[in-house]
């Protein structure tokens, strides 16, 4: 059988993770194909919602990346998305969701090498975990 | 479901466009591009395009004030829910207040190998039996939670309240560690295939916990479990109650005794509990026995009150908020201090409304928002 492959959605913002990863990319740095980026204009209007939908379309992991607190664009961008966070976490947390599911990164531009690790740390923690508990909810086609 | 099955369903047939639904409409009042009568016509022209493809289809509260007043007894919300179903069978997925994260945790609730853990709030103050023949219906509360910590509410409150009360009766009740939604949300938001797939799920289980009555704190639970699930098929054969009804048997019973609050209170009844259920004796007598308490009626009560603006957590906008803020005028000028209902979703709305004053800034009122649970907690006291 072949080993699990687990889908990992990125919800990254274009100033910063965005462009780590793709620096990533540029300096041919190696690291697993499991992950699916977004793109977000800023990590500040990441919605509970949308990480939800990611579990629901079947997502093993999802990270949540943005700027360093400096960095932001729009100045109190990773501010709101902590606060975000911090309640998502809860939510998925009484969901039965194990916790390890769900990360916060903060990758500056230059981080390529960062980004990488961090996907590689990643996929081998969800191999461990396994498929997630919502797998059985995967469907082509959910209600958008 | 197509169009012409829910005419024949909900009479639309026998409408005499006379308005009067619109009139009463507490949306069609402040948002002048909504009006059901109107909606009714397109269904009776057979536009079924322009009835789906209409967002105001999201607008209905399903307060059902229309169908009382119809004088045709066409039934507008149970309309308006299955033509939202052929709305999201055509990809048409309406507008949802929180960017429509409590529909999709019903939902993922959906997934058999989840393992929740709902009762982690739950601390040894309350006694729980598990082999009680009286179940406690929890419900969202534990979801709310983190949503709604903005508005400074707590739906655990509400929850831990109810246990409170239902202890001092000497009750201890069950509670299901794999309760999951009841369906209501979805159910009025059109998907149906998610509703039956929780329903399921929740009548297996409570057939299997095996009791004989399940009290409900929230009235929209209770308006599922009494109405929805028998209408699709789903039965759970065990006595139904809401908190207030439990609290009013009591008190004539005269098992209850309520220490002195001094408070002036106005009652909110929530739609679910008052026009689709006809409860509304139950919270007024509760009101009634708590000694201090000087119950004050708002204009528009009972059947003819107006809804909190918001139902299912569809289409929540400015007009919305406006219905909120008029309500909530309209029960400070009763000249109450607290404003009490019986729907967590109703203080959830409320409070919203006092958080967000809108673009343009408007003046709250003062009043406190408050579950008739935690004001019934209150007046039990400590002692027993």
């Amino acid at each position: 059988m072949a080993e699990f492959e687990p889908q990992i959605i990125a919800f990254a913002c274009n100033w910063c993770t965005y462009a780590a990863a793709d620096l990533a990319g540029t300096s041919r740095v190696q690291y697993p194909p499991n992950v699916y980026i977004a793109r977000v204009m800023c990590s500040g209007m990441i919605n509970p919602d949308y990480v939800l939908r990611a579990f629901e379309r079947g997502a093993d992991g999802v990270i949540v990346a943005g700027c360093k607190y400096t960095d932001c664009h729009y100045i109190d961008g990773p501010v709101k998305c902590d606060a975000m966070f911090a309640k998502l976490k809860r939510l998925v947390h009484t969901l039965g969701l194990e916790d390890e599911r769900l990360r916060r990164e903060m990758i500056s531009t230059s981080e390529g090498t960062v980004f990488a690790r961090v996907v590689e740390e990643f996929v081998d923690q969800l191999k461990k975990l396994g498929p997630s508990p919502f797998s059985a909810l995967r469907r082509e086609e959910v209600a958008v | 479901m197509n169009l012409e099955d829910i005419i024949q369903e909900t009479k639309t047939y026998y409408c005499l466009e006379c308005g009067k639904c619109t009139s009463v409409c507490p949306v069609a009042r402040y948002d002048p591009s909504f009006s059901p009568r109107a909606i009714i016509e397109d269904a009776l022209l057979g536009f079924e395009d322009v009835l789906v493809f209409n967002q105001k289809l999201f607008s209905c509260l399903t307060c059902y004030t229309c169908q009382q007043r119809c004088p045709c007894d066409v039934d507008f919300p149970i309309f308006i829910r299955q033509a939202r179903a052929i709305a999201q069978d055509n990809g048409q997925h309406g507008i949802y207040a929180h960017s429509g994260q409590l529909q999709s945790l019903a939902r993922l609730m959906t997934s058999p190998d989840i393992k929740q853990r709902r009762l982690e709030w739950l601390s040894k103050e309350y006694r729980i039996s598990d082999d009680s023949d009286v179940l406690f219906w929890v419900g969202c509360a534990p979801y709310f939670e983190p949503v709604f910590e903005d508005i400074e509410f707590r739906a655990l409150d509400i929850t831990e309240a109810s246990l409170r009360i239902l202890n001092f009766f000497g009750i201890e009740p069950k509670l299901l560690p794999d309760e999951k939604c009841c369906g209501h949300d979805v159910l009025w938001t059109g998907d149906v295939e998610t509703f039956k797939s929780l329903a399921e799920h929740n009548t297996k289980l409570i057939k299997e916990a095996g009791v004989k009555k399940i009290i409900f704190s929230c009235p929209e639970g209770y308006r599922t479990f009494k109405l929805d699930y028998p209408n699709h098929g789903f039965s759970v054969d065990c006595e139904l109650q809401h908190i207030s009804e439990f609290l009013a048997e009591k008190i004539e019973k005269g098992e209850a005794k309520f220490n002195w609050i001094d408070k002036k209170v106005t009652y909110q009844d929530p739609c679910r509990l008052g026009r689709h259920l006809g409860v509304y004796d139950a919270p007024r007598k509760v009101l009634g026995s708590i000694p201090g308490v000087e119950f004050l009626e708002m204009e528009h009560s009972g059947w003819d009150s107006i809804c909190c603006g918001t139902s299912a957590f569809t289409n929540c906008d400015s007009y919305s908020n406006m219905i909120r803020t008029e309500r909530l005028s309209e029960a400070a000028s009763t000249g109450a201090q607290m404003l009490i209902t019986s729907c967590p979703k109703c203080q959830i709305h409320f409070r919203c409304a006092m958080v967000d004053k809108g673009e343009e800034k408007r003046v709250m009122p003062k009043i406190e928002v408050m579950d008739l649970v935690n004001l019934v907690a209150n007046a039990l006291g400590g002692d027993k």
